[in-house]
């Protein structure tokens, strides 16, 4: 039986791990290797690292670092901030990454989901994308870019068609609105989205309890859900929020 | 040292870092000369059916798999790498295959939309034989997968591991003589992926079998 899948993410900073709210105050955490080295042997399925600053500081996705993690953690990952274009997502691939996470760059471009697609398949090309609620969309949550700032005319649902429909093999779907919240995931966005797209979605932004992972995992439809300060504040190893899910009658992996 | 099959399709980086991580000494053989002296072949793969095959030709891997297979050399295939052991494939219409193992390659079909495909993410492999590559593996760890296309084996007798999604079960595992082929990715499997891919180093193959 497929199983349901708990994945960690790491935004990284000046080469350390950084948490925020609602995308802002930032804290700083550690090593995003040594972090992942950890979280990987606890039981999670799937890592992201995000270099969140890459995009602003207009300079490439830190593929040092991209090496180090592929050298030392044997689950796949994806990166995703600083991607310009395919030659960008070559290279983040060739240094060992198993996906690319396009965000702001495929709302600008989105030739370049098909273009990536193309080139190495679309199980390597992930969509992320922020939304935030907005009646005025007829799913009533638009899509918004570089890293929340930026609201586009663009509904959420619509969207998530056209970028499968281009070539994107997974969505990540991140509520800006619950991010770091901790109240838990943006329910109705995230099913209506996964009822309606032929790939896999991500549930994230918001976790903070393991009902919350599980509410999103079984009413909300996701394949995955993504959790941040759920872990990296100790509230939880990746193992124990594994064993509650499976209490819930939710098919895991044991590590 | 273990040669690990490039044909132009898909990334190796992460089968060969894993192969270092565990002390072998692994390389990426462009052509079936440079490949020809390893103690033992990787065959990796991502991408499609026609363009696997055609750059295995190319690079002449088809006669060196061959040999690898009369020679008795351990052989490790893994995703396309495993599909294109069948005799043939139906993606990208009809494409015919190395034929070292009996059977075709189908494509998933699942009459409820809400069913992802491809099929993306951990599932679990039920043992259907004993191998020596199963050594400290239980049946029912879970590996990682990506893929839409599975190996539809002819005779159960080749197949040694088994995975079921959304109610279709399919051979995730199959082995004949020195060839074992996962479908799964044992290289971004976590721990058991990398204790699989240790017994695959250390695993002498023995003339009885």
């Amino acid at each position: 039986m497929l199983l349901k899948r708990l994945i960690v993410c790491l935004d990284v900073r000046n080469k350390k791990v950084t948490k925020g709210v609602r995308f802002r105050d930032n804290i700083d955490l550690g090593d995003p290797v040594e972090m992942a080295k950890n979280y990987s042997l606890s039981g999670a399925d799937e890592l992201v690292f995000y270099d969140i600053t890459a995009s602003a500081e207009n300079r490439p996705i830190d593929l040092e670092m991209v090496r180090r993690a592929a050298e030392n953690i044997f689950i796949p990952f994806t990166v995703g901030g600083g991607i310009r274009s395919v030659e960008d997502m070559r290279a983040a691939l060739l240094a060992g990454a198993d996906k690319v996470s396009l965000n702001s760059l495929a709302v600008r471009r989105p030739e370049v989901l098909a273009e990536g697609a193309r080139a190495f398949g679309r199980q390597c090309v992930v969509l992320g994308m922020d939304v935030r609620k907005n009646p005025d969309f007829p799913s009533q949550y638009q899509v918004v870019t570089c890293g929340g700032r930026h609201p586009e005319n663009l509904d959420a649902l619509e969207w998530a068609r056209q970028a499968v429909e281009l070539g994107a093999g997974e969505i990540c779907l991140n509520a800006i609105d619950t991010d770091g919240v901790c109240a838990g995931y943006e329910m109705t966005i995230t099913r209506l989205i996964a009822q309606n797209v032929s790939v896999p979605v991500i549930a994230s932004g918001g976790a903070g309890e393991v009902s919350h992972l599980a509410d999103v995992l079984t009413t909300g439809k996701a394949s995955a859900a993504l959790v941040a300060s759920m872990v990296h504040t100790n509230r939880f190893t990746c193992a124990e929020i594994k064993v509650q899910l499976a209490a819930c009658g939710i098919p895991v992996r044991m590590a | 040292m273990i040669a690990i099959l490039d044909y132009g399709a898909g990334n190796l980086t992460s089968v060969q870092l894993a192969l270092s991580h565990l002390g072998a000494d692994a390389f990426l053989a462009a052509d079936a000369t440079s490949a020809a002296n390893a103690d033992r072949i990787v065959f990796p793969g991502v991408g499609s059916a026609a363009s696997g095959m055609a750059g295995v030709k190319a690079r002449h891997f088809d006669r060196l798999l061959a040999d690898a297979f009369e020679a008795g050399k351990p052989v490790l295939c893994v995703c396309l790498g495993m599909q294109m052991l069948l005799d043939s494939s139906e993606e990208d219409g009809f494409v015919a295959s190395l034929g070292v193992i009996p059977g075709v390659v189908r494509k998933f079909s699942f009459a409820d939309p809400e069913v992802k495909v491809p099929h993306m993410g951990w599932n679990t492999v039920e043992h259907d034989a004993k191998h020596p590559l199963w050594r400290g593996i239980p049946s029912g760890t879970a590996f990682y997968f990506v893929h839409s296309y599975f190996a539809d084996a002819s005779n159960a007798s080749d197949v040694v591991g088994s995975t079921e999604y959304a109610g279709k079960q399919f051979a995730s595992v199959l082995a004949k003589r020195n060839f074992f082929a996962t479908q799964f990715h044992p290289e971004r499997s976590g721990v058991f992926g990398m204790k699989l891919l240790k017994n695959f180093l250390d695993w002498e193959v023995s003339s009885c079998c």
